[in-house]
């Protein structure tokens, strides 16, 4: 066999053709902007209302969006019919576990319909039963319906599936209801009625990757879902995408680009230390652990001493099934595994079994030696199978990198033992060592949009779905809200009238995205937009990590700013892929200043918000029990609040919907 | 020892990583469906075509894998993991340690 590593030797002509300034017009009833797993369930739903529909996509949308690989759990899905808890007892448990810093209009909603949207995947090819009877007998299997359940094996509300094939069918789905998909376009900006930030929101304007080419989109609706902001404190321009969990494409654009229309925002001041930021992580799922994926593995030391498992009350489980069932006086739990380390700071009546908390002690003492490995071989055969072949097999980007590279160089579950590198970093299993390990959107709730219970912005006529919203995440989430907001905002199309875009708005968004191209090292440019990127970082790094004060945040907005004046007129791009990634790094720009301004506008610490000001030291004092909005009027910022469960009741607010 | 005296180039540093997949020169057919799938868009087609992608912008890959799972030649196209994050395993029985490859 012959190998070839073909890379690129000396610089050849552009292989696409080039259409810089050129402008493709398109016009539909409903567009959306984003064609990730949100994107494809928003464009369905819209179509299945009858709406004409246009999507947008950055990358390929048979495969895009931190989904596009694959699914293995489909969470929170209380409507079915095995789940012992119900919709409303569910959404509630999750928002409590926050500490109420989760949105509930799209929890409720991804709560009370994720089954239904399960249903119709399955209606489309998808692979949501153990039909080939795999698991017949299984502890996690409902024999009858021949569903499959994770974590709390009582409670059932997480399901197990075979996701590896899904977004090729939500394609398929789209084409056959008539949604025009067109790829490789970065949306860059909204188009309001006017040309005036904070008025109805009537269209975007996107630019091909490969061509350059400017596109308009004009709609009577304007969906986003456009994922979350990322590489705002850690950004490795090389050794970076093997261990990120969300792609590398998902850079914020939604909330940049809402953010310049005047949109408003909440819990923008969430980030949390993440070991998935490291560039010298490992590949997602793809180390020895005991969580998520591998919930509830065997973690053993290096002479194969078994590491205890502990209930929410702290008592060691010393059977093995105990491990996903709830503890005694427990109604139920929410996933767990991880130890006392784990960023999330949830309440111990809905902790689930995990690891002992004090491990790193007991290594230190020398009760346990590391390394330490994920033990597959001692498991019961079907919790091995399930979780080295359903899990590591359609879990989103593990079924290529982890299962098949890992079994092609002889890795064999029913012999060999993984090994788990977190206990080797100096503490407890998932905590980083490094400060600059920091992220926004990279796992957890966080922020972004803030919106209704029609999913509708604070702009008439745009709606979000998926991770863009305010505290929300998931890819069954996203597929729930994605199906909810194309039937609303195909709803809101249909009452509206035809809009003019207006051409200035247009020309000066064509002049901004342009830029890039005339920066060349003769007329005073060169900044590259990896060096742009990880300078963007160090200042956030240096002024608004932990902890934070007054001045620190000051310095933060002081050198975006002063980035923003001296070295953002010189960034460069000399082909259409570069000047995506340009733009990329002036929407994280954007995003930062977000994160800066909705930082300096709480004025207290927060333990669920992970948020540490050394000016307000006094930990969640009640009067900041809220939520803190940011929008954009003219060049000022407009600080607001809402109160922390603005939502009122889920049930009716969610039926006078349907 | 004789090194052969060709023509030296003044070539750049390569990106880290720098060979995030593998062709099998024998196999890949230069149909482009891996440059369709990127999501990073990594590759560009040859100038001619049959011929293998070029990959242009290997340290952008997200390693998801999809260009493996999409390409229609089984073993054309084979993901690298890069040597620093390529995961060790020890065998229950024996103790021997293996890597990823």
């Amino acid at each position: 066999m012959s190998e070839t590593t073909e890379t690129a030797v000396g610089a050849e002509v552009w292989p696409y053709p080039i259409r810089y300034g050129q402008v493709k017009r398109h016009e539909s009833d409903v567009v959306v902007l984003g064609g990730g797993i949100a994107g494809v369930w928003a464009a369905i739903g819209a179509a299945r209302q009858g709406a004409k529909v246009v999507l947008a996509e950055k990358t390929v949308t048979a495969r895009s969006g931190a989904g596009g690989a694959g699914v293995d759990h489909w969470q929170w899905a209380a409507d079915n019919p095995c789940s012992r808890v119900g919709p409303e007892e569910l959404a509630q448990a999750l928002i409590d576990n926050q500490g109420g810093y989760r949105n509930g209009i799209s929890t409720y909603i991804q709560c009370a319909s994720a089954y239904q949207a399960l249903l119709e995947m399955e209606q489309m090819g998808g692979k949501v039963r153990d039909v080939d009877d795999e698991f017949k007998g299984a502890p996690f299997r409902d024999e009858a319906s021949k569903l499959l359940f994770a974590y709390d094996y009582d409670a059932r509300f997480v399901l197990r599936v075979w996701g590896s094939n899904y977004k090729l069918l939500l394609r398929k789905e789209c084409r056959r209801l008539g949604v025009k998909i067109i790829d490789r376009i970065s949306v860059t900006g909204l188009l309001t009625r006017d040309g005036r930030p904070g008025s109805q929101v009537i269209g975007a304007t996107g630019v091909n990757t490969r061509t350059g080419e400017f596109n308009l989109f004009k709609a009577r609706a304007v969906i986003m879902c456009m994922s979350r902001p990322q590489r705002n404190w850690t950004f490795s321009s090389e050794l970076r995408g093997i261990t990120t969990f969300r792609p590398p494409t998902n850079v914020g654009n939604g909330h940049a680009m809402a953010w310049r229309a005047g949109a408003e925002f909440t819990m923008m001041e969430k980030s949390m230390r993440s070991p998935f930021a490291s560039p010298y992580s490992y590949p997602s799922y793809g180390v020895g652990n005991a969580i998520n994926t591998w919930f509830a593995c065997n973690i053993v030391d290096a002479n194969g001493k078994e590491v205890p498992w502990v209930d929410c009350n702290g008592e060691v489980i010393s059977n093995f099934d105990d491990r996903y069932r709830p503890a005694e006086g427990q109604k139920f739990f929410i996933m767990g595994g991880g130890s006392s380390s784990h960023p999330h700071p949830g309440l111990k009546e809905y902790a689930g079994p995990k690891l002992i908390p004090d491990l790193a002690e007991r290594m230190q003492n020398g009760e346990f030696t590391p390394p330490f490995y994920a033990d597959l071989t001692s498991m019961p055969d079907h919790e091995r199978r399930v979780i080295w072949g359903l899990n590591v097999g359609e879990e989103g980007k593990t079924r290529v990198p982890v299962l098949q590279t890992y079994s092609q160089a002889g890795f064999d579950p029913e012999q060999d033992m993984l090994q788990t590198y977190d206990f080797l970093r100096g503490s407890g299993m998932r905590e980083p060592v490094s400060p600059q390990e920091r992220t926004f959107g990279e796992q957890g709730v966080c922020g972004g949009l803030v919106v209704d219970w029609d999913l509708m912005s604070t702009l008439p006529g745009l709606f979000g779905a998926g991770d863009l919203i305010y505290g929300s995440q998931d890819h069954s989430h996203a597929a729930a809200t994605g199906r909810y907001v194309g039937r609303r905002a195909a709803i809101f199309a249909d009452g509206q009238q035809d809009e003019h875009c207006d051409d200035g708005q247009i020309a000066d968004e064509m002049t901004r995205v342009y830029a890039p191209l005339g920066n060349g090292e003769g007329n005073g440019g060169g900044m590259d937009w990896k060096e742009l990127n990880a300078a963007l970082c160090r200042v956030m790094q240096n002024y608004c990590a932990e902890p934070k004060n007054a001045e620190l945040l000051d310095l933060a907005e002081m050198w975006l700013d002063d980035i923003a004046e001296t070295e953002v007129p010189k960034l460069v791009a000399d082909n259409p892929h570069k000047l995506m990634r340009a733009l990329d790094v002036l929407d994280i720009l954007t995003c930062d200043q977000m994160i800066v301004h909705a930082c300096k506008a709480r004025k207290a610490s927060s333990t669920h918000l992970h948020f540490n000001r050394l000016d307000y030291p006094e930990l969640d004092p009640p009067v900041w029990h809220k939520w803190i909005t940011i929008r954009r009027d003219g060049d000022q910022v407009a600080v607001g609040e809402m109160p922390i469960a603005p939502w009122g009741d889920f049930e009716s607010n969610y039926q006078s919907r349907l | 020892m004789q090194i052969k005296n060709t023509e030296v180039l003044r070539t750049p540093n390569s990106p880290t990583p720098g060979r995030p997949v593998i062709f099998n020169q024998e196999k890949c057919t230069g149909c482009n469906i891996c440059v369709h799938f990127c999501m990073e868009d990594i590759f560009v087609p040859a100038a001619r075509k049959g011929e293998l992608p070029i990959i242009l912008y290997p340290e952008e890959c997200w390693y998801c894998g999809n260009c493996v799972d999409d390409c229609p030649v089984p073993g054309a196209i084979a993901l690298n993991h890069p040597l620093m994050q390529r995961v060790r395993w020890k065998r229950k029985a024996t103790g021997e340690h293996f890597r990823v490859r």
